[in-house]
């Protein structure tokens, strides 16, 4: 396996409030890392620095073997390459599903407009909701939202998919069925980094876990390790509060 | 029905003799012209301070800084400052010779006092749209001028649309400040007819009912395109 990206020493801090605190990892192609902890302890931050929307204070972020948190470097075309899903879903509430999907690949001229109708009823058959194309967001319900935000990440064909606690707006008993979507995408091999509180996901997609706690990554391993045998005192008192 | 017959008169003298409603039209017609032309230099220095204002928020550009600070300051002193004292000022200053157009000096004046509320009100409607959809559209790859137009401005338009009618009401109104520096407009020409008629009220009533006239009818344009707007989105 080859490292897709990686970061370095990173650092990141809010004026005087330091957030991360020097992490510095790999993620594999193909690998699905899970991202727990207590709220507050940086995991949002570290992923949102994966694809630059937080500018690390210090430390890289790498790409391909490429520095991207540099002068210079096209932000935009590496974010092309790495989908990116929501807590809030931030679909686009003015255009209907199917402008939601395709607006980023016809507007970047990765396809024609044809050719991403196509691919967006390929994607909403996929999410289970293909007769939503026509809808708007405001019509639908948390889940379906949540779904389409994953249609509209992946129209991009991206290599890499961030998601950013996608479940933890959802009223429970729509978890389920983006969770499943999730689990779907993994299976077909996609690089996934996902910060959740789903454990029962993290155990059974995740490749490795790791448990971000004040700034730093206290503890990673793989699930069964992780959950089966935790060493950090810290760890073992989150997962004894979650669990 | 001696008192109705006086106020009748009053007003057919402030009206019919020596064809004194062309004087109104006439003012009407000025202010009018000097309004239509202080909204498009309102609408042009609004739009230009507001792009400095909205993207100094992520730019790191030096240029971009100083523009933002003039722009905060330009914004700051129109806002606190009567638009009677400012429009001294700028006559006094800028358009001294006396062949000035006064439809110029007018629009110039009322423009650049509607710039700083249009800047506002377009910045206000931009920050209301929350930051998730620039994030949605920059996390997509889009760069952050497509962002902002195919993404947050049509949104930011809907919350912008009202309040600039709004703004645009109450300029109309306010250019009757510039009778001041001797522009002829609307208000000035009934202060013509009053000096004439020796009695200034049916003059100035007159004058208020056109002023209203154009309010009235300007507001139920703007109701109608929102209306029209209304039905093309959902939320």
């Amino acid at each position: 396996m080859s490292t897709l990206i990686e970061t370095r020493n990173l650092k990141k801090a809010f004026g005087d409030h330091v957030v991360l605190n020097g992490i510095s990892q790999h993620i594999e192609k193909g690998e699905k890392v899970v991202i727990i902890g207590p709220s507050g302890s940086g995991k949002s931050t570290f992923l949102r620095c994966l694809n630059l929307l937080e500018e690390p204070t210090s430390g890289d972020v790498i790409f391909e073997g490429k520095k991207i948190n540099a002068p210079k470097v096209n932000i935009d075309a590496i974010r092309q390459r790495m989908g990116m899903v929501f807590q809030q879903f931030n679909l686009f509430p003015m255009k209907t599903v199917r402008q939601n999907i395709t607006l980023a690949p016809v507007k970047l001229k990765k396809m024609t407009q044809d050719e991403a109708d196509v691919k967006a009823e390929e994607l909403l058959k996929r999410i289970g909701l293909p007769d939503k194309a026509d809808a708007y967001p405001g019509e639908l319900s948390g889940g379906q939202q949540q779904r389409i935000a994953i249609a509209r990440a992946l129209a991009m064909n991206p290599d890499m998919m961030l998601f950013d606690e996608p479940t933890s707006a959802l009223d429970p008993e729509m978890v389920g069925e983006v969770l499943a979507i999730m689990k779907e995408l993994a299976e077909d091999g996609m690089t996934m980094a996902v910060v959740t509180h789903e454990m029962g996901f993290a155990r059974e997609v995740g490749s490795r876990v790791l448990f971000i706690d004040q700034g730093i990554v206290a503890e990673e391993n793989t699930p069964d390790e992780f959950f089966g045998d935790p060493q950090n005192p810290r760890l073992k008192d989150f997962l004894s509060k979650v669990l | 029905m001696n008192w109705l017959s006086t106020v009748g008169e009053a007003f057919y003298n402030a009206w019919v003799p020596e064809k004194r409603y062309l004087a109104y039209l006439s003012g009407l017609r000025m202010t009018l012209l000097i309004s239509f032309f202080a909204v498009l230099i309102g609408i042009l220095i609004g739009v230009l301070i507001a792009v400095v204002r909205v993207s100094s928020r992520h730019s790191k550009s030096p240029v971009i800084k100083v523009l933002n600070q003039v722009a905060r300051l330009y914004v700051t002193v129109i806002r606190g400052t009567p638009m009677i004292v400012q429009i001294l000022i700028i006559y006094n200053l800028i358009f001294t010779s006396p062949s000035t157009n006064p439809v110029i000096v007018g629009a110039v004046c009322c423009g650049i006092n509607s710039g700083a509320y249009v800047a506002e009100i377009i910045r206000a409607g931009i920050e209301s749209i929350p930051i998730g959809q620039m994030e949605a559209g920059r996390s997509l790859g889009l760069s952050y001028h497509t962002t902002m137009s195919t993404i947050i401005l049509p949104q930011a338009i809907r919350n912008i649309l009202p309040a600039l009618g709004n703004e645009f009401i109450s300029l109309i109104k306010e250019t009757s400040v510039i009778s001041i520096i001797a522009v002829n407009d609307l208000t000035k020409m009934a202060g013509y007819v009053g000096s004439r008629t020796w009695d200034v009220i049916p003059p100035y009533v007159i004058a208020a009912l056109f002023y209203l006239a154009m309010t009235l009818g300007l507001s139920k344009a703007l109701g109608t395109v929102e209306k029209r707007m209304a039905k093309g989105q959902r939320k």
